[in-house]
């Protein structure tokens, strides 16, 4: 008897602490569909499957959907939302969804480099990527305002987009000797409620997990 | 239509990121009144409508800002959709947001290098670079455009390789765009610049050469 991921088709290529894999995750939880999860070791050799389905970037994650591969996560999450169309992420109005798109690219190119800068650096280099990081958390603090989520009273794209990176916000705070609670209150509270949703908390590790990944990096950088 | 009051956009005359933009209402044949940026002396509307990035091209409908040329254009499919630009099949529009994705990280990241770097390193960006238009010949082959018979999303993304990567080689004094090594991607940018939307819509090759040449010597020398 076929398996509701067999029956959906789905496959994730994935690595477990990468958020981009979890903005995945989350997004096939919120839609309640099954898939077969497989991870691949990016640490070491990329599999035969990866290096045929994203011969491109040779990066995960990857979807695969009755054989047909999709790379880049946010372009994979749109693709969820499009295909599995009941609780939607996107908004329905079209400059809302320009909006929901703004912030998520935002999410992309700026707290994910920065959190690398963060941990990967030192001295002067790190004290500026600490005050980058704080300007970023706080540019989207501003945008979250008074709302539970930034989808407003349900849980959007742009949380989908930026849920995974609260395991990390114990590493930047570490990293950076400060307190996301302190700098960004109203953000801090929204990562406390992504925390009490289901598909966040299964989707997503620990952040102290996430800590214990990010020394082990450090330590293979040199970093001290 | 749109009405000329309606739809605004900020620009400036030499950014392809801006040109995208135009190429898209055009498609659509959307009215709209533009306005010229000095982007050495931003105007209060510009820091106004995009205070995040604070950088043309912004685009204002009924008074409301988008900003971001990829999500202005997917904005300008939605609201009019006649001569759609996105494929409607789901699985298309990832491959079309793909290849925008590819665009506005490896190719421009690519050329950038290539521009602003100088010796070896110079000579290790056009290798680079050279990567990424073989990436992007093999896509093409047996297509006439990324978006199959017609322009897309893709072509609209990545158009500006047709016009300001030849721009670089002049400016940087490199050549990558060989037709024997890379037929496909030659025939597309001969292609996607005969199409009457985008010929009539480019800025003039001499000028922008000269601002780039400009911008180019100011970067290198800081």
């Amino acid at each position: 008897m076929a398996t509701a991921a067999e029956k959906e088709g789905v496959v994730l290529l994935d690595f477990w602490v990468s958020a981009f894999g979890q903005r995945c995750r989350i997004a096939l939880a919120e839609k309640g569909v099954g898939y077969e999860y497989k991870e691949e070791n990016i640490l070491s050799d990329k599999s035969p499957l990866l290096l045929k389905m994203n011969p491109v970037h040779k990066k995960i994650p990857v979807l695969i959907h009755h054989g047909k591969p999709i790379c880049e996560s946010l372009i994979i999450v749109q693709y969820i939302d499009e295909v599995w169309s009941h609780n939607p992420l996107l908004p329905s109005n079209p400059y809302e969804r320009a909006k929901a798109r703004f912030w998520a690219d935002f999410v992309d190119k700026k707290v994910a480099e920065c959190g690398t800068r963060l941990w990967k650096l030192k001295g002067e280099a790190q004290g500026e990527a600490k005050k980058d990081m704080i300007e970023i958390l706080k540019l989207l603090e501003g945008e979250l305002g008074d709302k539970k989520y930034f989808g407003g009273e349900t849980f959007g794209f742009v949380d989908v987009a930026l849920a995974p990176f609260t395991a990390w916000f114990y590493t930047y705070e570490t990293c950076g000797k400060f307190s996301i609670e302190k700098e960004c209150p109203k953000l801090a509270a929204w990562a406390k409620r992504c925390k009490e949703r289901e598909t966040v908390s299964k989707s997503v590790h620990d952040p102290h997990k996430v800590h214990e990944y990010v020394r082990k990096l450090q330590k293979k950088y040199g970093v001290e | 239509m749109a009405s000329g009051g309606e739809v605004k956009l900020f620009g400036m005359w030499a950014s392809p990121a801006v040109r995208r933009v135009e190429w898209a209402l055009k498609i659509k044949g959307i009215e709209y009144e533009y306005i010229e940026e000095d982007l050495s002396n931003k105007s209060t509307s510009l820091l106004e409508y995009n205070p995040i990035n604070k950088q043309v091209p912004v685009l204002l409908h009924k008074g409301k800002p988008i900003v971001e040329s990829l999500v202005m254009i997917e904005y300008i499919d939605e609201v009019w959709n006649h001569n759609p630009i996105l494929p409607e099949d789901p699985y298309e529009r990832t491959k079309a947001r793909f290849w925008a994705t590819y665009s506005e990280g490896k190719c421009r990241d690519a050329v950038g290098k290539v521009y602003f770097t100088e010796g070896e390193e110079k000579e290790n960006a056009i290798k680079y670079l050279e990567d990424i238009v073989r990436v992007l010949d093999e896509e093409l082959k047996g297509k006439r455009f990324f978006g199959g018979e017609n322009i897309g999303f893709s072509d609209l993304v990545l158009g500006w390789m047709a016009f300001w990567l030849p721009v670089a080689e002049e400016v940087a004094s490199f050549e990558v765009l060989d037709s024997e090594k890379f037929p496909w991607f030659a025939s597309w940018t001969d292609n996607f610049l005969q199409v009457p939307v985008i010929k009539e819509n480019l800025p003039p090759r001499d000028k922008t050469v000269e601002f780039f040449q400009n911008y180019r010597q100011q970067r290198l020398a800081a």
